[in-house]
């Protein structure tokens, strides 16, 4: 029942992708990142949907923009639980899970405000580091600038938004 | 064995393998002992100061000549177009065609990666801002090999300024190819960066930290001196932190016959002068090592051939 009632509330779109399963409180952080992308990209958002497992969720829909495993692999810091459903002609055609990529390229800004990356035509690029939880602490994904080397917590970029 | 090195940038020590180390030490010692041989003869290399600097750029500098090559460059950026606003993907675009090597120093971290993807020939980095300075590990690793026969097992004690000091950090990763026991002498305030600590516990390297200076000295066979920086702290704190972190000749009293004390340099105050004339004193033989591990590095980059005597330390 409750999918049919997130069904009501936005909108079918008929080619594009849906994005799933997004915590609730950062389908706002989502839209903007994907207004950076593709300004021209017509949304549609649901925020504080009804959702059987886990409580509410917010969801996303974007029409005539189809995603692929890249595109996804950018919002992973932010909804690593969601799914991406790519729909043609009202239908789900491909449906996968969002992971976390190896690398991020040119997706955020480098904290390090001495990187060169600030002064130079160059896209920002960072290694994603898993750590595995310690005795006195727990798992860590930790993003390392390929330039100035450097390590941010990924919660750095995520409230930043 | 085939040159590992060969054609490849120099930028950070992450990017060398144990056996790239090994070859790069096995030469050095070669170069000292026979004296330099012609092996850049024909080879122009653009040594680039963005940043000044007395002991790198000199040290690289001779050993180019020493091995016959040829240099142009600046040793600061006042009179280059970086001043007029030009990137330094442009400057680096331009000097690459000119010469067969770039030797750069630059104040941002990252310039030296971005310098070796947009160049098409090698570079290597002299330092990138806090971040790397991996000629520098290279020759305390050499100098370490040199002064105590082997880099394999060794107790290594690190004082000072662990937080900021970007050459221990660099060090504790070369050496964590040879199994160290790490014991870290350093105020609270600057301990390792704990990515530092989580790169040697993942190794499975073994560090303690050691409150007394004095106490650790018979323990081990090198103490790795790095200078506390004044500024970093209120007078008061600093005089405190000092008389903890500074090495007397007294205190040698216990240590082994072959430990030996090494510094990046400068130093200040943080070595007395009397340790200069004990026999642990090695950080100005380690400075002049800087030479002979450049002419190392410089030729096995720009000459594919090896030398005599090679290839029995990293067989």
């Amino acid at each position: 029942m409750p999918d049919t009632k997130t069904k009501l509330m936005v909108e079918a779109i008929q080619t594009g992708t849906v994005i799933d399963h997004i915590p609730a409180g950062k389908g706002l952080t989502i839209l903007s990142r994907l207004q950076i992308r593709n300004a021209q990209a017509r949304l549609t958002v649901g925020l504080n949907l009804p959702s059987g497992g886990s409580g509410l969720k917010d969801l996303i829909k974007i029409d005539e923009w189809r995603f692929t495993e890249n595109d996804a692999a950018e919002l992973a810091l932010f909804a690593p639980d969601a799914t991406v459903n790519i729909i043609e002609d009202y239908r789900v055609v491909k449906k996968f899970s969002i992971g976390l990529p190896e690398r991020f390229v040119g997706v955020f800004t480098c904290p390090n405000t001495n990187c060169i990356t600030h002064n130079e035509p160059v896209d920002s690029r960072f290694t994603v580091i898993q750590r595995p939880a310690q005795p006195q602490r727990s798992a860590q994904v930790l993003l390392r600038c390929d330039y100035c080397e450097r390590s941010f917590a990924d919660t750095l970029f995520t409230e930043a938004g | 064995m085939p040159n590992p090195l060969f054609g490849r940038d120099i930028v950070s020590i992450r990017d060398l393998s144990k056996n790239d180390l090994n070859a790069i030490i096995d030469r050095a010692a070669i170069l000292k002992r026979q004296g330099a041989q012609p092996l850049l003869h024909g080879k122009l290399v653009a040594s680039c100061f963005f940043e000044a600097s007395t002991r790198t750029r000199l040290s690289f500098e001779t050993a180019v000549q020493r091995l016959g090559g040829t240099l142009i460059g600046f040793s600061d950026s006042g009179n280059t177009s970086a001043k007029k606003g030009e990137t330094l993907s442009d400057s680096i675009r331009m000097i690459a065609s000119y010469a067969d090597a770039i030797i750069m120093r630059h104040p941002q971290e990252g310039s030296a990666r971005l310098a070796a993807e947009v160049a098409n020939i090698p570079v290597f980095n002299g330092g990138d801002g806090a971040n790397q300075h991996p000629t520098q590990t290279l020759l305390d690793l050499f100098s370490i090999a040199e002064c105590q026969g082997r880099l394999e097992g060794l107790k290594i004690a690190m004082v000072g300024d662990l937080k900021y000091g970007r050459t221990v950090h660099s060090l504790a990763q070369a050496l964590s190819h040879y199994s160290p026991h790490f014991y870290f002498v350093a105020p609270q305030a600057l301990a390792m960066p704990s990515y530092i600590e989580d790169n040697l516990t993942e190794a499975g390297i073994p560090f303690e930290y050691v409150d007394s200076l004095e106490a650790v000295i018979p323990k081990v066979d090198l103490l790795y001196v790095t200078r506390v920086q004044k500024e970093r702290f209120d007078p008061t704190e600093y005089m405190h932190l000092a008389s903890q972190y500074v090495l007397r000749a007294e205190m040698l009293e216990h240590a082994q016959p072959h430990m030996k004390i090494m510094h990046p340099l400068p130093r200040v105050d943080e070595i007395h002068p009397a340790v200069d004339h004990t026999p642990h004193a090695y950080y100005f033989q380690q400075a002049e090592n800087g030479v002979y591990t450049r002419q190392s590095l410089l030729s096995l980059v720009m000459n594919e051939a090896r030398i005599e005597g090679e290839g029995h330390a990293d067989a």
